[in-house]
């Protein structure tokens, strides 16, 4: 039998709380099985900066500044089937609990307007992202090919969904396995 | 006058002025729902429980049944009808359920499940709601507000207070509390009210008791809402 072409696989969090990453790793052995079939590309499992071609993209946390619109179009120019894994890559989840907020207000409030702020400012270092008004959804910034939901999704549907993906199946999450939170 | 219609091709009788969901229930088969309720006449505002019937959409709650009608619900078109209302709903208030009391009680999302429904799919509105903590009993979390007017139904028809109400039109539609100041705890409100046990959603809160039920243990937890809402008593809490 000729041996298969590994899968390239990149993960990111953007505005995330690295949740779903933790869950990706919560499918345990099932990670050895998996790596059978893949090989990581960007990710922070791998500290490769930049994404190059890959099969599957997946993509943790909503978009919350600059930096994670131009990562967000990386993984989507190079990945053939990008993934949006868990809550706030779906809805914007927690980061967008600020959007009916001012964000001017919300830097003054954080950084300016709170006692015992030392020489307050906010803070303007040139390699910070600048933050967007808003929090998004990713597919209000890139088409997205499948959204896995869940805060974060459990291991066990990371590994029904992934596993699904891996052997061309249509990814499909339901019953039990399928959550918001 | 009674006869029988074809749901999905299987034969459901009716009486008399029975809709064809309540006629379905009656025969044990669910059509979903969200606005409806057994104590009250139909509202017909969610669609949830749209059907086909000769070609044509109409709500399942509202449609009185007719002798030799072929009504089409659990279908790949009319299910997908109810996602994309679904989705519609989600996008139009806040939910983000991971940080919302009533997840896993939630009627809302427990048709979000049952229809698989996995994207919000449109474009967030992400509309500033405030929160009324007013009274001392219960909140009222108005970001979930899905405009079912069943507050306004039982507190008006069964509580006999009018303590909510809708208003405005359209995109500018939303729920408002009866007091010259707007706020819950300047009514007649009390926790033991329907008005406060009623809700679909994670709006009307009875306060401390939120996590009493840990999250993974609720009634949509372990079971999916098209066999919780077939159950007797089912229809009347959450
Ligand atoms: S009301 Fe229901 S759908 Fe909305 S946030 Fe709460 S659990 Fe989720
Ligand atoms: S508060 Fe709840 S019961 Fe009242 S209209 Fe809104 S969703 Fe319906
Ligand atoms: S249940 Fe029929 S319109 Fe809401």
């Amino acid at each position: 039998m000729i041996e298969q072409r590994k899968l390239r696989v990149a993960t990111v969090s953007l505005a995330g709380c690295f949740g779903c990453h933790m869950s990706f790793l919560d499918i345990d052995e099932h990670l050895f099985e998996l790596l059978e079939r893949i090989e990581f590309d960007r990710s922070p499992l791998t500290d490769i900066k930049h994404c190059g071609p890959c099969d599957i993209g997946l993509v943790e946390g909503g978009v919350c500044n600059a930096e994670n619109v131009h990562v967000l179009r990386e993984f989507r120019a190079n990945c053939r089937t990008l993934v949006a894994l868990g809550a706030c890559a779906i809805n914007g989840g927690l980061p967008a609990q600020r959007n009916h907020l001012d964000i001017g207000a919300c830097l003054d409030e954080v950084y300016r307007s709170r006692p015992g702020l030392a020489r307050a400012q906010v803070p303007n270092d040139p390699e910070l992202p600048l933050l967007l008004d808003k929090v998004h959804p990713i597919h209000e910034v890139v088409r997205v090919d499948y959204f896995l939901p869940g805060c974060p999704p459990s291991g066990e549907a990371i590994w029904k969904f992934l596993s699904d993906l891996v052997n061309g199946r249509t990814p499909r999450v339901t019953g039990p396995l399928l959550h918001f939170d | 006058m009674s006869g029988t219609f074809l749901l999905d091709g299987q034969p459901v009788p009716f009486e008399p002025g029975q809709t064809i969901l309540e006629a379905a229930r009656a025969a044990g088969r669910y059509i979903p729902h969200l606005c409806w309720h057994p104590d009250f006449p139909p509202h017909g505002s969610c669609k949830l429980c749209i059907v086909k019937v000769a070609g044509r959409h109409v709500s399942g709650c509202a449609m009185p049944a007719k002798e030799g009608w072929e009504v089409e619900s659990d279908t790949p078109e009319m299910n997908g009808e109810r996602r994309a209302l679904l989705q519609m709903l989600f996008v139009e208030g806040n939910h983000f359920c991971p940080s919302c009391e009533k997840s896993g009680d939630c009627q809302l999302q427990a048709l979000a499940y049952d229809l698989e429904m996995l994207t919000p799919r449109f474009d967030h509105f992400f509309p500033d709601r405030p929160v009324d903590a007013s009274h001392p009993e219960v909140l009222l979390d108005f970001n979930r507000c899905i405009y079912c007017e069943l507050c306004v139904r039982a507190s008006r028809d069964k509580d006999g207070k009018s303590v909510f109400a809708l208003t405005n039109r359209g995109i500018h539609k939303h729920l408002v509390v009866n007091a010259e100041s707007g706020r819950l705890a300047d009514t007649d409100f009390a926790a033991d009210d329907m008005a406060a046990n009623i809700c679909p959603v994670g709006v009307i809160l009875h306060k401390r008791v939120g996590f009493a039920v840990a999250i993974g243990e609720r009634t949509y937890d372990r079971a999916p809402i098209h066999e919780v809402a077939m159950r007797p008593e089912a229809a009347s809490d959450d």
